[in-house]
């Protein structure tokens, strides 16, 4: 049953048909183009999906009906949007560190993109499958803040620094829940590799298998997550009601896009490594040793189930969006010093504790 | 494989922005005027420059961080082996974390962690 969903055995037969009429240099080069093609495609219709997602939970959850003129239920409309912002003028501020100003959008697409080459979509279609995966995509992924920043300081407005400031205190600060959080499930599984996790998941998923540190590593890690992609209620760093568009202010045209592209591929790939960690990645749900329910389970593909988790994920953090006000600065930084951080640090003692006396399942 | 592929994602990265920038900036529109590009200040002329002395609260956050966060990076490891060593590396981290802990208390006593 495993193997019916089986990616390696696609990816090994273009391996294969490419062998066979080139050699091995020019196969290694083919393969590279074909996973960036599929993964640059990948890349932007996500971002566009997401974009049209958040419109309509936003639109469900105030009782509106949200896009619903471009193109059936209103799917082509953020692709109309990307076209209008694609021939739209790039201004250039003339006070502005021109070089900084052009290099922050690069900085910011890098780290996203660079992050989500490590998740694990099914068994066998993974790009990047590091031994060290956890850490690299936390490494990678907080790389976006010193595009934040450069993209504040150096347009030289006053809103773009005060929301780049803020915007890199809440990062760096969040990031420490964030990894301790993550630790949780390093610790327990005994591995960093990605794939080694989601194997370690066949017989019950962590959140389950942790008991309730492991419950609360999820919840922390959910929180510091929300805070560390700059989403409300945590959005201090493009408050619009008071900073204009914070960091991006003085960005225009396509340029503006790329930050906004960033923010939502990031939240996707904090879903997708909150699905990998907590909730078995591609792994099907399996409840105890009920035969029939678990078999019915494993015909649905790993990819399905993926995805299924990750947009699950995506939801839960709209809905905080869309139901939380926005924090102030002090209570922002409380919450994370004086709750989150001590209440992680026990988490991992408490948890240290457990696998040692062998406690999980 | 591995390294190649970073080496790919980056590359991807810079074409597609590069790419983008690019392609707008031959087909948008432009228009020269010099009240444009000035930084934006709710619709008034621009007054002085950003560039100025800051919130020192900022700083203080991040030099805080940075001592927590070479923490994590040795705790990585450490979860790694955590299940291989057994009660030694529990009793090490415990003092670890002692250590650690004090130091927070430190800052917090300070009232480091409080906004200015």
């Amino acid at each position: 049953m495993q193997n019916l969903y089986d990616f390696s055995i696609l990816t090994g037969a273009i391996h294969e048909s490419l062998s066979r009429s080139m050699s091995p240099g020019w196969v290694t080069f083919t393969e590279l183009v074909i996973i960036g093609l599929v993964f640059l495609l990948f890349f932007a219709l996500l971002g566009l999906f997401l974009v049209y997602l958040e419109r309509k939970v936003c639109a469900i959850i105030q009782n509106r009906v949200g896009p619903n003129r471009v193109g059936k239920w209103g799917l082509l409309q953020t692709i109309a949007d990307l076209i209008k912002l694609l021939i739209k003028e790039l201004i250039p501020i003339r006070k502005s560190d021109k070089f900084l100003f052009n290099l922050a959008p690069f900085i910011v697409i890098i780290a996203s993109l660079m992050a989500m080459a490590a998740l694990p979509f099914a068994k066998g279609l993974h790009a990047i499958d590091f031994n060290i995966g956890v850490f690299y995509v936390m490494a990678v992924s907080s790389l976006g803040v010193v595009g934040i920043l450069l993209a504040g300081w150096s347009s030289n407005s006053k809103y773009s620094l005060i929301g780049a400031m803020r915007s890199g205190a809440q990062i760096v600060s969040y990031e420490l829940s964030v990894g301790l959080s993550l630790l949780a499930i390093v610790v327990f599984s005994g591995s960093m590799q990605l794939s080694a996790i989601i194997e370690s998941q066949a017989n019950g998923w962590w959140i389950f298998k942790g008991h309730i540190p492991a419950f609360i590593s999820f919840v922390i890690f959910l929180i510091a997550s929300t805070a560390e992609i700059n989403r409300g209620p945590f959005d201090l760093a493009e408050a619009e009601s008071e900073l204009t568009a914070g960091f991006h202010t003085e960005y225009s045209g396509i340029k503006f896009a790329f930050f906004f592209l960033a923010e939502y591929i990031n939240m996707f790939i904090v879903a997708g490594i909150a699905a990998t960690v907590f909730l078995g990645g591609w792994m099907p749900l399996h409840i105890g040793s009920w035969e029939g329910f678990n078999h019915i389970m494993d015909f649905v593909p790993p990819i399905v189930w993926f995805f299924l988790k990750t947009f699950f994920i995506i939801y839960v953090i709209m809905w905080f969006k869309w139901t939380f006000p926005r924090l102030r600065i002090d209570q922002l930084l409380t919450l994370e010093w004086k709750y989150l951080l001590p209440v992680s640090l026990v988490n991992i003692v408490v948890i240290a504790f457990l696998v040692l006396m062998g406690w999980h399942f | 494989m591995e390294s190649q592929s970073l080496i790919l994602f980056f590359v991807i990265a810079l074409v597609l922005v590069g790419g983008a920038i690019a392609f707008s900036m031959l087909i948008a529109p432009r228009s020269f005027n010099p009240a444009k590009s000035e930084p934006y200040e709710c619709g008034i002329p621009t007054e002085g420059p950003a560039w100025i002395q800051f919130n020192v609260g900022y700083y203080l956050f991040a030099i805080i961080y940075l001592i927590f966060d070479v923490e994590t990076v040795f705790l990585f490891p450490w979860g790694v082996v955590m299940k291989q060593i057994g009660m030694r590396a529990f009793i090490e981290i415990i003092i670890f974390f002692f250590v650690l802990g004090l130091g927070l208390l430190y800052a917090w006593k300070k009232r480091a962690l409080k906004w200015v």
